[in-house]
């Protein structure tokens, strides 16, 4: 039963296992085990990501594509459900309009610019992404009547979700049974629900053929495989469930900007994640954003400490400033891509 | 006969996960035009390339001029002294006829003579100095191919298929200037599919099946006896 | 003796739009500009606005140069190229910086010689770093593209985030040296002095490289490696050292172009060479990837069109440029000058 849940994808690896169902126990009852409002708020941020990294996992791990469009996906699904709950007032069929359009239209873009590309040179798909989402990143900056510009848009979400909601009197072992944990739950299960639908995915022949044609794409194309055509889908179908994601974390934050969705940092970030996880394993999305998240939330206040601690000596303070820790990462990032291309997971498995 | 120019020991090639080369065993003399035959597909041009570093030996070694030259990097075999004809000739179509005979004079400036004596050979050349060598017909291609690993003396010419394609009159031209090259006192490792050239220009003969070197000795001796042919080359050798 | 006959083919005349096709990419640029007069109301703002492209085009190609020649010769592209321009502009600018009387005073010859010594500083530093980044970031991956991006982009991140150590978070702003500052007036146009600079210093660059390419063993070497690599080096040169020099040289011109660009925008950030980087992949893309030429002429039509838009429709700048690049791949799906490739 749960090996159909997982789609015969099992973690392969007791360690990974153990990791997996720990993440899985605490993101389930996090509002229970961790009642503060941060780490409710980390929790979900950690769902979120595991969705929009496995869908970049499902793009570069599986299909061998190299996008840096993700975040504009992403913002995609955002920005819908944000423009729907301006403009359609707060309310679940908003947030149902917004997500479907989001989605939708993340799906088209991604067809339009991959038939573009993946038709020439799957190189072209990395810089004519990288261009595009800058360009798209500044235009919704400009836009500010529509898009709010770089303040960004604040909404409603349905009363439903919101704190003021009480749905039974007095509290769940001693939480609150209001809106608020409503909506971490509505995140959490559709997150569940869009990671098991992936690794559906990716078990499938099509995730066969994709892993095929990253492998060695002439031979795929010689068995009679339309190369360009599997790898325009699973581009599709990245790029919608990166929206959906977006979605999500607007509903979320009940805010959208820029900042939180369509900056190159946080497309650098999503890299940093499945590299370090690892790469075409959806695992490993679960393990690098797990890991990322709390890291950027708890661990600079390490590096923090460190940096204090060699304050009188020259340089090294500023290395190991808080602020500098994406130098770090970026060496990090480096040293995995050479030594351990399959990442944690991928090591775990003992590959 | 002196120790000879190119010795091939037991040379076992893969490409990918194909094993091409499965202990190839050659010897091409001193001065003498040395024929490599075979059906297509049993390894004539992976033994060429092999020997000039575009594919690495797996097993065996490569002696060239009693230097081993297995593990060294084409450029230096280049330099070693052997000239490469490729099958696909090799032309930098973007370039003119000029720069690429510039380009094939690695140790300077064309030696004026020399080129003269080319322009001979092929006269197409001369016609053609200025134009894109893209721009050149099949024929004119393969002989600027073969020009350009003239254009600087070199101990071993690999030449491979300079015929394929070609129209008689063409192969004419083609057949004297390895003539001439031989007359030189260069040593020549050819493979060719045309029996009528390999009949006119071979000293010695080494057939290949599936990776594997099958037969060696005097092109006279194979070209004089039909049944051997048939044995080994099958009925290709016939259809030309 | 007696010659083989020649095979002579016979050619047909060609028709006008055959003969037009090889000088097409040229045609668009003149097409351009002169739909920019047309769509541009007075002839000075026109005037201004071309110079101010083509000021911005040749910064962009001396960028876009090096990228696309290694990309030609070792099918190795990197995402990190913008680093060295960012790192040409900051050690350029400390230049400037350190030099401060010369770039003060109203004397053209010693802010020419300032912005001289800061340009070599910065493509020294730039080239060494270059051939530092071949060495540990680019080697190990040869021949693996999708690597190739990753740690090329990681070592972007590093580059930069290392920019912000040594010369702190903040942007740094600097004026141009004092004669070319303002503008002087043609035709009833302004034209700012140090855009003229620049048009100068990128076609010098260009025309350096053209010869370099056309005229010298060297140039010969390498547009033949990006033709067919492995016909080179059967013939003796050894390309690995080739691409090593256009490795070197190219990080050398991003960092021309960094100081070049930091002081048309009289501002530098450790992220200025990711963000020109979006124009430039644009560029290289429609030039034809590995096409020098093509990619001078995708940089003047960028630089036209995102000045001509970015004056009619401020928004549509960059936008415009896509749309570009959408047309032109639509019209030739290599690049307008598609390298031919020997495999």
């Amino acid at each position: 039963m749960l090996k159909t849940l997982v789609s015969g994808d099992t973690p392969r690896s007791p360690i990974l296992l153990a990791i997996l169902i720990v993440i899985l126990i605490c993101l389930a009852f996090a509002p229970f085990l961790f009642p503060g409002v941060r780490s409710v708020d980390t929790a979900a941020r950690i769902c979120i990501f595991i969705v929009l990294v496995a869908s970049y996992d499902l793009l570069l791990g599986y299909g061998g594509i190299v996008s840096f469009a993700h975040t504009m996906f992403f913002g995609l699904g955002a920005y819908g459900v944000a423009l729907a709950s301006t403009h359609m007032g707060r309310g679940f069929d908003a947030l149902l309009v917004g997500s479907v359009a989001g989605a939708g239209l993340a799906a088209l873009l991604a067809l339009v610019i991959g038939l573009f590309s993946l038709r020439v040179r799957a190189i072209f798909f990395a810089m004519i992404t990288l261009a595009v989402a800058s360009a798209v990143a500044v235009l919704v900056s400009q836009l500010s009547t529509l898009t709010g510009g770089e303040d960004g848009l604040s909404f409603k979400i349905p009363r439903a979700l919101g704190p003021a909601f009480k749905f039974m009197d007095g509290e769940i072992f001693g939480v609150k049974a209001n809106g608020k944990l409503l909506k971490y739950y509505l995140v959490f299960i559709s997150c569940f629900v869009l990671f098991l639908l992936m690794l559906r995915v990716v078990n499938s022949p099509f995730g066969r053929v994709l892993q095929a044609i990253r492998e060695n794409d002439f031979r795929a194309e010689a068995i009679g495989y339309r190369v360009v055509h599997y790898r325009v889908a699973a581009t599709c179908l990245s790029a919608a469930i990166a929206a959906l994601a977006g979605a999500l974390y607007a509903v979320w934050l009940r805010y959208v900007g820029p900042d939180t969705t369509l900056s190159m940092e946080i497309m650098i970030d999503i890299l940093l994640m499945v590299v370090i996880g690892g790469m075409g394993t959806m695992y490993g999305a679960v393990i690098g954003a797990t890991l990322f998240v709390l890291a950027q939330n708890y661990l600079q206040n390490v590096l923090s400490l460190a940096g204090e601690s060699v304050s009188t000596l020259p340089l090294l303070p500023d290395l190991l400033n808080a602020d500098r820790w994406l130098l770090w990462l970026g060496v990090l990032f480096i040293l995995s891509v050479y030594f351990f291309p399959t990442g944690i997971v991928g090591r775990l498995r003992g590959k | 006969m002196s120790d000879p120019i190119l010795k091939l020991d037991n040379v076992f090639t893969n490409i990918a996960q194909y094993h091409i080369l499965q202990g190839v065993d050659l010897t091409v003399p001193r001065g003498e035009v040395t024929m490599l035959l075979g059906r297509n597909g049993v390894g004539k041009t992976t033994t060429l390339r092999t020997i000039i570093g575009h594919w690495r030996a797996l097993q065996g070694s490569v002696l060239f001029d009693g230097q081993d030259i297995t593990k060294l990097p084409t450029p230096a075999i280049a330099r070693a002294g052997i000239g490469f004809v490729p099958e696909d000739m090799g032309i930098f179509a973007d370039l003119t006829v000029e720069e690429n005979m510039i380009l094939a004079a690695v140790s300077g400036a064309i030696d004026e003579a020399r080129l003269q004596w080319l322009f001979t050979v092929f006269p197409a050349l001369e016609t053609f100095w200025k134009k894109d060598a893209g721009t050149l017909s099949g024929g004119q291609k393969q002989m600027l191919s073969i020009a350009r690993a003239m254009i600087e003396e070199r101990a071993l010419y690999l030449i491979d298929e300079p015929t394929k394609g070609l129209a008689p009159a063409i192969i004419t031209t083609m057949a004297r200037a390895i003539k001439e090259l031989k007359d030189q006192g260069a040593s020549i490792l050819l493979v060719e599919q045309n029996f009528a050239v390999a009949k006119a220009l071979g000293d010695t003969a080494n057939v290949m099946d599936d990776g594997r070197m099958v037969w060696s000795g005097q092109m006279s001796e194979l070209a004089t006896n039909a049944e051997l042919q048939e044995r080994l080359m099958g009925l290709s050798m016939e259809a030309h | 003796m007696s010659a083989a006959p020649e095979h002579a083919p016979t050619m047909a005349k060609m028709s006008l739009t055959e003969r037009l096709a090889p000088h097409a990419p040229i045609l668009l640029v003149i097409a351009l500009i002169l739909a920019g007069l047309v769509a541009i109301p007075a002839t000075s703002s026109w005037l201004t606005l071309t110079v101010s492209g083509l000021a911005m085009g040749m910064m962009i190609f001396i960028m876009a140069s090096g990228l696309t020649l290694v990309f030609g010769l070792m099918d190795v592209i990197n995402f990190g190229h913008g680093a060295f321009v960012s790192v040409g502009a900051f050690v350029g600018v400390s230049f400037l910086l350190l030099l401060e009387r010369m770039t003060g005073a109203p004397n053209l010859l010693w802010n020419l010689t300032a912005l001289m010594v800061a340009i070599v500083g910065a493509m020294g530093a730039t080239g060494v770093m270059g051939w530092a980044f071949e060495r540990v970031i680019v080697k190990p991956v040869y021949g693996h593209h999708l690597k190739q991006i990753l740690v090329t982009m990681g070592g972007l991140i590093v580059v930069e985030q290392l920019i912000i150590v040594l010369w702190g978070p903040e942007e740094i702003y600097i004026t141009r040296p004092e004669a070319l500052k303002g503008a002087i007036t043609f035709a009833g146009a302004a034209l700012e002095k140090y855009r003229l600079v620049a048009v100068g210093i990128g076609l010098v660059v260009f025309l350096a490289m053209r010869y370099t390419l056309r005229r010298t063993k060297i140039g010969l070497i390498v547009r033949a490696g990006v033709e067919n690599g492995e016909m080179v080096q059967a013939l003796g040169y050894n390309l690995r050292m080739v691409f090593i020099g256009v490795f070197v040289a190219g990080s050398a011109l991003a960092g021309l172009g960094g100081v070049l660009w930091g002081l048309y925008q009289e501002v530098i950030t450790a992220h200025m060479g990711n963000q020109t980087m979006i124009l430039v992949f644009i560029v290289v893309i429609i030039g034809g990837l590995g096409s020098v030429e093509g990619c001078f002429i995708g940089a003047l039509l960028v630089g036209l069109m995102q000045n001509y838009v970015a004056f009619l429709e401020p928004k549509a700048a960059l936008i415009s440029n896509i749309a570009l690049m959408v047309a032109i791949l639509m019209w030739r799906p290599m690049g307008m000058i598609p390298v031919v490739k020997a495999k």
